[in-house]
Parts: C-alpha cells; sequence; structure tokens
C-alpha cells in the first residue's frame, strides 16, 4: 500500500517496499518556551532556521505544530505553513488537534497534506475526516478513543477497525490515506509500552497492510542519552512493519538508523542511498 | 541493627527505589519501637525529597523517580493505618484528573506518585474528567488542592471550565487550584485564574506544599 503526499513540487511516497519517511518533528513550540514566545509575539524566523536545519539532516516531510497556549492558533499554523512552504518543497504534515487550525492551514497549503491528527472518537472523526476528504488529504489516525490510550494490542486493533471503516465507508476516504498511529507509550514508566507498540505494528501490517507513523521520541522521555533509544526503537519499529514516523530528523543516530533499517530491509537496493549519504558525508 | 540504621537505611533504601527493602526496614523498625511518624519525617519524606532535587538537577531520571516513589508508597501501606490514629497520616488532600477531552495521563500518574511520596492523600479521578465530576469530588472529598492536568492545547480551555464550575458550586474560595501538562505555562495558568504551576511532577510537590502551607497561614 502506497500513501502518496505531495507539495507543489515534489512527491513523498510511504510503503512498505519504500525508505521509511522521516517526518522532521523540530517545528512545534510545545517544551520551546522561547519559541513560543517568539511565535506569539509574530516572529516566525525560528521557523525557517528549523526548516534549512531539518532539510539538511535529511528529513522527507516536515510536521508544522502551531500549538502555543492563548495564541489564534488557526492563524498562526496558516502563517507557519506558507513560511515553510517558501523554503521547502518537502511535502508538509500539518499538526494541530483544533480542527479550525487544520482546516486553516490544509486552506493555504499547496498539494497534498498529511493532517495530523484525528482518533477514534466519534466526533473528532466527524470533525476531522470531512476535512481530509474536501481537501484530498491524507490523515493520521491514532488508535485512541475517548476510554483513553488502549494498554492492550487487542483494543488498539479495535479502534483500528473502527477508524478504517468509517473514513472509507462514511466518508470515501481511500484506504491508502489513512495512516494509523500505534501509539509509543514512554518505556521509562512503563516497561511493557514499547513491546505492546511492536506488537501492535506488526498485528496492523499483517491484518490491513495499512501505512502507519508515530511519535519516535515519546520512548525515551525522562531518560538520559535519548538519541540512541530512539534509534534503536525505529530500526525495531521499521522490522515490525513501520513506514514513517515523526522524530527528531536532527539526531544524526536516528537518522542514520533508519537508512540502515532502509538498507538491511531491502528497501534501498546495493546501498545506493547509504553509500551516496556516506559520500556526501565524508565530502563536507 | 539499632533505630539508627533502620532510619539511614530506610532513606538509602528509598532514595536507590528498593521496594522489597524498604518496607523490611518499615517493618522492623516497628519492631524496634521507632514510631510511624519518626519514620515518615526523617527517613521516607526527607528521602523523596531528596529525589526531586537530584531529578531537577539532572542526576535521577523518571523511571529511577518512579520506583522511589513505588518505594514510599509500599511503606505507606504499612505505616497510614498507624499514622491515622495519630492524625499524622496525610499531610493534604489532593483531588487530581486529567480534563474532559484528554486521555493522557502518564505526566497525572507520575505526580500522583510523588505526592502520595511526599505523604499527601491523592484522590485520582482518572481522564477525561467533566467539571461536574471534579466540582462532585471537590464536595465529597473537601480537598485541599485540586489539580486539572491537560496535554493539548485544545483541552487546556477546560481549566477554566472547571474553575468556573467551582465558582458556581460557591467551592472555588475553598480549594487551591493546580494546573499542569505538556503546552502549559505559568503564564497560561495565571491567565486562567489557577492559584498554581508546575513544571514536572517534583516541582509540583514543591509548589503544592508552599500553597498548602500558605494557605493554613492564611485561615489560622
Amino acid at each position: 500500500m502506497h500513501t502518496v503526499l505531495r507539495s507543489h513540487a515534489r512527491e513523498v511516497v510511504i510503503g512498505p517496499d519504500r525508505p521509511f519517511c522521516v517526518i522532521g518533528e523540530r517545528i512545534n513550540p510545545t517544551g520551546r518556551k522561547r519559541f513560543a514566545e517568539a511565535l506569539r509575539a509574530g516572529d516566525l524566523s525560528q521557523v525557517v532556521v528549523d526548516v534549512e536545519r531539518q532539510v539538511a539532516a535529511g528529513a522527507d516531510m516536515l510536521d508544522v505544530n502551531a500549538g502555543v497556549p492563548l495564541a489564534d492558533e488557526a492563524g498562526l499554523l496558516a502563517r507557519m505553513v506558507r513560511l515553510v512552504q517558501e523554503h521547502t518543497d518537502l511535502p508538509l504534515c500539518l499538526d494541530s488537534s483544533v480542527v479550525e487550525a487544520l482546516e486553516a492551514g490544509l486552506a493555504v497549503y499547496r498539494g497534498k497534506a498529511l493532517v495530523n491528527s484525528v482518533t477514534g472518537e466519534d466526533d473528532r472523526l466527524a470533525e476531522v475526516l470531512p476535512l481530509v476528504k474536501r481537501y484530498g488529504a491524507a490523515v493520521i489516525a491514532l488508535a485512541n478513543d475517548e476510554t483513553g490510550i488502549p494498554e492492550t494490542v487487542e483494543k488498539r486493533l479495535e479502534i483500528t477497525d473502527k477508524i478504517v471503516r468509517v473514513a472509507t465507508r462514511e466518508y470515501g476516504i481511500p484506504l491508502e490515506d489513512i495512516v494509523i498511529d500505534p501509539l509509543a507509550m514512554t518505556v521509562g514508566a512503563d516497561a511493557d509500552a514499547v513491546t505492546v507498540t511492536l506488537e501492535t505494528i506488526r498485528e496492523i501490517r499483517r491484518r490491513y497492510g495499512l501505512n502507519m507513523c508515530l511519535g519516535a521520541s515519546n520512548v525515551s522521555f525522562g531518560l538520559p542519552d535519548r538519541a540512541t533509544i530512539n534509534a534503536a526503537f525505529l530500526a525495531m519499529a521499521m522490522s515490525a512493519g513501520l513506514t514513517s514516523a515523526i522524530m527528531n530528523a536532527l539526531a544524526p543516530e536516528c537518522v542514520a538508523a533508519v537508512r540502515a533499517g532502509d538498507l538491511l530491509l531491502g528497501n534501498d537496493p546495493w546501498g545506493a542511498n547509504w553509500i551516496a549519504a556516506y559520500r556526501a558525508k565524508a565530502a563536507s | 541493627m539499632n533505630e539508627q540504621d533502620v532510619l539511614r537505611g530506610l532513606y538509602d533504601e528509598t532514595l536507590a527505589g528498593n521496594g522489597p527493602a524498604v518496607l523490611d526496614l518499615t517493618n522492623r523498625g516497628l519492631e524496634l519501637g521507632l514510631s510511624p511518624e519518626t519514620m515518615l519525617f526523617d527517613a521516607l519524606i526527607p528521602a523523596l525529597e531528596e529525589v526531586g532535587a537530584r531529578f531537577e538537577r539532572g542526576d535521577l531520571f523518571v523511571p529511577e523517580m518512579l520506583i522511589a516513589g513505588k518505594a514510599m508508597a509500599g511503606a505507606m501501606e504499612v505505616l497510614r493505618p498507624l499514622l491515622t490514629r495519630t492524625g499524622a497520616s496525610s499531610i493534604g488532600t489532593f483531588v487530581m484528573g486529567t480534563v474532559k477531552g484528554d486521555v493522557h495521563d502518564i505526566g497525572k500518574n507520575l505526580v500522583n506518585i510523588m505526592l502520595e511520596g511526599a505523604g499527601f492523600t491523592v484522590i485520582d479521578l482518572g481522564v477525561q474528567v467533566p467539571p461536574e465530576r471534579f466540582v462532585e469530588a471537590v464536595r465529597e472529598h473537601r480537598p485541599d488542592i485540586v489539580g486539572f492536568s491537560a496535554f493539548l492545547t485544545t483541552t487546556m480551555p477546560m481549566f477554566k471550565a472547571n474553575i468556573n464550575a467551582l465558582v458556581k458550586a460557591g467551592l472555588r474560595d475553598q480549594v487551591i487550584v493546580m494546573v499542569g501538562g505538556a503546552p502549559v505555562t505559568q503564564e497560561y495558568a495565571d491567565a486562567v485564574g489557577a492559584d498554581g504551576y508546575a513544571a514536572d511532577a517534583s516541582s509540583a510537590v514543591r509548589r503544592a506544599k508552599e500553597l498548602l502551607e500558605r494557605r493554613r497561614a492564611l485561615v489560622s
């Protein structure tokens, strides 16, 4: 199954037979106090810096989040999306829990965006899916609902099942435009958190063949040397069937783990990308 | 092993998050005739405070903080019934919940563990807690503090809705309101009219104690 995302000038294909799609997570004010303050004051200069650094680090797509408390998130996200498009032709992932912000972002986006995100909750599905359909976008769907983040694989699959059914039958969204987030929780708070995620990935791949995306940096929250843990997790998750991640593209360990994973899983024939990346690094 | 050894051991093993050893030492302390208060205030609470301080300095990490909190909670199960008799069982009551529309609870649970470790009685209402349930819980349990947790910019406005519901029920003046969660800032906490905010579990405990002391000083 292939999920195709586009900017005005470039196409990215997410799929199990493609190199893993690295979605840079950096353009997000959560936990970045100075960035949040600058955005609220209307200063978007850091956004340009974040775009350029992530593009240089090898991101395939960029996530854009404008979640600044007490700010007009819709207006801000639209401004940020416009600005990001001026500085890169990578396709974008529009990230908000505010439906009006998603709509404002989609309205100014040129291409086919990845909407981040909807959940299995009835009201969220009813708000977000019509937008996804109207703009011909793809959507990340989190395998949780109003009862919380399920601790078991079975419950996550049940919610996946519901989302797929509602999105395809009630809204006519093509199956390939649904990207499931199997939910990665922090291993520092629960030793079994990642094994549940990996098993969910395997089952979604086996039963639906759907593409999947998750926030990979969650797993290492509260632990030292996060990049090493994230890199190991990414390689494991790829092996289980994960096809994209919103991740720290600025951590060389993580990007290297993903690209080595591509090679090892047969998605970088003859190591062409791996060798080219090595030469580029050696030359610089 | 004398009383000093037990107290020192309790402090060290709580700091190390060694649950079985903490439980064992708690029982041994009781056998030696140590008072529950002495073990609580001279060993367990100072150990948890040290855990918090080391966490804030970056010398301890989340799993270490969690197991220390759990080790302490294990000792508290033995001590609480004994402490209740002397009235020293709890330094305050804290009603906690993730706001309506939000299912995130890792941060909230961490704060709960640290609060319990610090000697608070915590009543956890879980996730997706609507304003009326917070009001009910405040009316029923008469907590010193009520805490609202939110992880999303979309659900943060529920802080205000919860506070409005407390005002409407005539309960706002009877309880301290604390808010927290990844996107929350001090500025936002001020804007919605909360009494306190903290950025992580350890500072939440410190802030809760400060607010409680201030409130009690005003009342007395």
